[in-house]
C-alpha cells in the first residue's frame, strides 16, 4: 500500500525499460503530485515508527488500518463526487444520521439488525438520489444541494430523537467496528473495519477501470465532450453522488461499533474526506485523480494526527497542521499542473509562456517514447487514458 | 413571477435581484399570513421588526464580503474563524475601557485584511482552489483559536456594547450600518475599476487575462474585504456578548449559511453574476423565515430541515434562469442544456 508506483502500471507497452530508467521513473512518479502523497505517507510512517517503535509491530499497524478505516471508505465515496465535478457536503451528517437511527431503531434486538440495515442503506440510496437529481436537472450548484441536505439531515435526525442521540445498539451489530478475527499468526487480529476498507477500495478500483467509471472521470474533465460521447450525465453524476452517501453509510455502521452513538459522530466528516481526497492529488472540479491516492490521502492525513500525537503536539493543533498540509498538497499540485486546467471553461489551447511549471518538463521527457503520452496531459495525469 | 421578469430581460443584473426581492414580498406576505392566523401576533409590529433586521445585520456582514469573493469565483470559508478572532482581539484590547475602542476595531480590522490578503495571494499565487484555501487558512486561525483560549475572554465596554443594543426607531443601528456598507460596496461594484475586473475575472479568468486585465489584483481585494467583513461581524458579535469568544463564529455556521445567502440572493456561485443588493434580499428571507420560525415557535430542529429544503429549493428556481441567461453570452454549445 505504502508503495504502488502508478507510472509502472500505466506504461504496459513501453517495452522493457533499464532498471536505473525504472528508478528514476518511480522517483519521479513520488515527487509528481500524484504520487507525492505516497511519499507523504511513507514519511509519515517512518516518522512515527521512530518516535514510537512500536507502532511498526504488525498488531499495532493494523489498528492504525483500523483507526484510519472509516475516513478512507468516506474518501473513497468523495472521490467518485469530486471527480465527477462535484462536492458532497452532507456525508458527515449522513454518517450522523446513520448512527443514530442504528443507535435508536436496532437497541438491544439482534431480531432488528438486519432489517435496519436494509432501511439504512436505502436511506443512503434515497439521499444520494436526490442530491444528484437536484443537482443535475434542476441544476442547484452540489455545494448548494448538499449543504441544504446537511442541514436537513441534521435537523431532522435532532427532531426525530429531541436533540439527544442515545440508544446503544446491539454488540452483534457493533461487532463490524470493534470486532475482527482473532488469533492469526503475525497480526493477532484482523479488525473487520479493515477487511471492509480492503473490499471497498478493491470494489472502487474496479468500478474505476469500468467504463461507467471512466464515464465518471470523463463528465468531471468536460461535461459537454462526455455529453457528446454518449454519456448520460445525469445517471452518471447521480451514481456518485449514491456511492458517496453508501459509502458515509458504511463509514457510520464501522463509526457505530468503534466509537459509539454520540451526535457529533460524524462531525466534520465531509471535510476530512475532502481534505484526505485533495491531499491525493485529485483536482477540485473534477476530471482528474486515482482514487488509491485518496485513500492514501486518509492514511497520510491519519498519519500525519498520530504523528503530532505521539510528538506531544496540543491536539488543538491538529486543524492548524490539516490547513498547512492541505494548502501546501494542492499548491504542490497546482504549480504542476498549472495552465492545464482552468476552471469553469478553458479555451483552446492556453498555457501561457510564463506560467509553464518547471516540475513538469522532466517528468515528460522522462516518459519512455513508445507510451506517446497525452497532448494535454502532462505526464501521469492521464493515467485513464494511459491505461 | 415570469411575466414580471421577462420585460426587464436587457437589463440582466436586475431582473435576478428583481426575483429575489419578489420572492422577499411572497415570503413576509406568506408569513404575516401565518404569524397572524396561527399565533395571532401582528407580524409587522415594530418589536418584530426590529428582531427580523436585528437577524439580518450578522449575516449580512458576512454575506457581502462573501458576495464579493463569489463574484470573483472564489470561496471563503474561514470567515467564522476571522470573526471569532477578531471579536477576541478587540475584546481584549478594549478591557473594558472606553478609550480603547478605536484601537481594538483597528487592531480586528488589521488582522481580519491581513488573513483576506493571505488568503487571496494563496488563490491568486498558488493558484489553489478558494475552498482549499479559505478551508485551509480557516483551519489554521481555529487552530490558534482552540491553542490560546479556552473560553471568552476580554470584556467590551458599555459604549461598545450600544451599537449592539439600540437602535432607531424599530431599526437597529447595526441593521444600519450592514445596509450603509452594502450600499457602498455596491457603489464600488458598479463604478470602480476594480469592482469591473472583479466581474470580468470571476465570470472567466483566462478571457479577462488576455483582455488585459491584471487577474489577481481584484480576487485578493475580494478577499481583503470578506475577511475585513468578517471581522466587522465579528466585532458586531462582540458588541452583542460584552465579551469575545473563540466559538462565537462557528457555532453560528457562517460560512455556510453566508454562501447560502449569497447564492440565494441570486449570484452564481461560479462567479461573475450578481451582487450585493441580491444578496441582502436573501439575507432578508433567511431573516424572515427564521423569525416566522421563532414566532410560531417551530422546534428548533425543524427549522433547520426547513432552512435547508428552502435554500435549495429556493436557488432550482434561480439557477434555471441565471444559466441561460449567462450562458449564450460566453459559447453558444452550452444553449444545449
Amino acid at each position: 500500500m505504502t508503495l504502488p508506483p502508478p507510472r509502472a502500471t500505466t506504461q504496459p507497452g513501453a517495452g522493457l525499460p533499464s532498471i536505473g530508467r525504472r528508478l528514476a521513473n518511480l522517483g519521479l512518479a513520488l515527487v509528481s503530485p500524484r504520487g507525492a502523497v505516497f511519499l507523504l505517507l511513507l514519511v509519515l510512517l517512518v516518522a512515527i515508527a521512530l518516535l514510537n517503535p512500536r507502532f511498526a509491530e504488525p498488531e499495532q499497524f493494523i489498528r492504525f488500518i483500523q483507526r484510519v478505516a472509516p475516513i478512507a471508505i468516506v474518501a473513497i465515496g468523495q472521490y467518485f463526487v469530486i471527480v465527477s465535478g462535484e462536492f458532497d457536503l452532507s456525508m458527515g451528517s449522513l454518517i450522523t444520521t446513520q448512527v443514530v437511527v442504528a443507535g435508536n431503531l436496532i437497541g438491544q434486538d439482534d431480531a432488528r439488525i438486519l432489517p435496519v440495515t436494509l432501511l439504512m442503506i436505502a436511506i443512503g440510496v434515497i439521499v444520494g438520489v436526490v442530491n444528484g437529481l437536484v443537482t443535475t436537472l434542476l441544476k442547484v450548484p452540489s455545494f448548494i444541494v448538499t449543504l441544504g441536505m446537511m442541514l436537513a439531515l441534521l435537523g431532522g435526525v435532532f427532531w426525530w430523537t429531541g436533540g439527544a442521540a442515545t440508544g446503544n445498539p446491539s454488540d452483534t451489530f457493533r461487532q463490524l467496528g470493534r470486532g475482527g478475527i482473532r488469533d492469526l499468526p503475525v497480526i493477532e487480529f484482523l479488525p473487520w473495519a479493515v477487511v471492509v476498507l480492503a473490499i471497498a477500495l478493491a470494489a472502487a478500483i474496479w468500478f474505476s477501470k469500468r467504463p461507467f467509471g471512466r464515464a465518471m472521470i470523463a463528465v468531471g474533465d468536460n461535461v459537454e465532450t462526455a455529453r457528446y460521447a454518449g454519456i448520460r450525465v445525469w445517471a452518471t453524476k447521480t451514481a456518485a453522488f449514491v456511492i458517496s452517501s453508501l459509502s458515509a453509510t458504511i463509514a457510520g455502521v464501522l463509526l457505530v461499533g468503534y466509537a459509539g452513538v454520540h451526535p457529533s459522530v460524524g462531525r466534520g466528516y465531509e471535510f476530512i474526506a475532502i481534505t484526505a481526497v485533495v491531499l491525493g492529488g485529485v483536482v477540485l472540479g473534477g476530471g482528474r485523480g486515482w482514487v488509491v491516492a485518496a485513500v492514501a490521502g486518509a492514511f497520510a492525513l491519519e498519519a500525519l494526527f498520530t504523528l503530532l500525537n505521539f510528538a506531544d503536539i496540543p491536539s488543538t493543533y491538529r486543524d492548524a497542521v490539516q490547513g498547512v498540509i492541505i494548502i501546501a498538497a494542492v499548491a504542490y499540485a497546482a504549480v504542476t499542473f498549472r495552465g492545464r486546467r482552468q476552471r469553469p471553461s478553458r479555451l483552446a489551447e492556453p498555457p501561457a509562456p510564463s506560467t509553464s511549471p518547471p516540475g513538469e518538463e522532466p517528468v515528460v521527457s522522462a516518459t519512455p517514447a513508445g507510451s506517446a503520452p497525452h497532448p494535454s496531459g502532462p505526464d501521469g495525469t492521464t493515467q485513464q487514458g494511459g491505461q | 413571477m415570469t411575466a414580471l421578469a421577462a420585460p426587464a430581460r436587457t437589463r440582466r443584473v436586475l431582473t435576478t435581484t428583481a426575483i429575489v426581492y419578489l420572492a422577499l414580498v411572497a415570503v413576509i406576505v406568506l408569513g404575516a399570513i401565518l404569524v397572524s392566523v396561527v399565533a395571532n401576533r401582528n407580524f409587522f409590529s415594530p418589536g418584530n421588526i426590529r428582531d427580523i433586521l436585528t437577524g439580518m445585520s450578522v449575516l449580512g456582514l458576512f454575506a457581502i464580503g462573501q458576495t464579493l469573493v463569489i463574484l470573483g469565483a472564489s470561496l471563503d470559508l474561514s470567515v467564522p474563524f476571522v470573526a471569532s478572532l477578531a471579536s477576541l482581539l478587540a475584546a481584549q484590547t478594549m478591557a473594558g475601557g472606553t478609550g480603547n475602542i478605536a484601537a481594538g476595531v483597528g487592531i480586528a480590522l488589521v488582522v481580519g485584511a491581513a488573513i483576506g490578503f493571505v488568503n487571496g495571494a494563496i488563490v491568486t499565487g498558488l493558484k489553489v482552489n478558494g475552498f482549499i484555501a479559505t478551508l485551509g487558512t480557516g483551519l489554521i486561525v481555529k487552530g490558534y483559536l482552540d491553542t490560546n483560549y479556552k473560553g471568552t475572554a476580554g470584556s467590551v465596554p458599555w459604549e461598545f456594547q450600544l451599537i449592539g443594543a439600540t437602535g432607531l426607531g424599530p431599526v437597529p443601528i447595526s441593521t444600519l450600518i450592514m445596509l450603509g456598507l452594502a450600499a457602498l460596496v455596491a457603489l464600488a461594484l458598479r463604478y470602480t475599476r476594480t469592482g469591473h475586473h472583479l466581474f470580468a475575472v470571476g465570470g472567466n479568468a483566462e478571457v479577462a487575462r488576455l483582455s488585459g486585465v491584471r487577474t489577481a489584483p481584484p480576487v485578493i481585494a475580494a478577499h481583503v474585504l470578506s475577511s475585513v467583513f468578517a471581522a466587522l461581524a465579528g466585532l458586531l458579535l462582540a458588541s452583542r456578548l460584552g465579551v469575545g469568544s473563540p466559538t462565537v463564529g462557528s457555532q453560528g455556521g457562517y460560512d455556510l449559511l453566508s454562501i447560502a445567502a449569497v447564492v440565494l440572493g441570486g449570484t452564481l456561485l461560479l462567479g461573475g453574476r450578481g451582487g450585493v443588493a441580491g444578496t441582502i434580499g436573501g439575507v432578508a428571507i433567511f431573516a424572515v423565515i427564521d423569525n416566522v420560525m421563532s414566532v410560531l415557535q417551530v422546534n428548533p430542529f425543524l427549522k433547520d430541515v426547513v432552512r435547508g429544503v428552502v435554500i435549495v429549493a429556493a436557488v432550482a428556481i434561480y439557477t434555471g434562469r441565471a444559466i441561460q441567461r449567462r450562458r449564450p453570452r460566453f459559447s453558444a454549445k452550452e444553449e444545449l442544456r
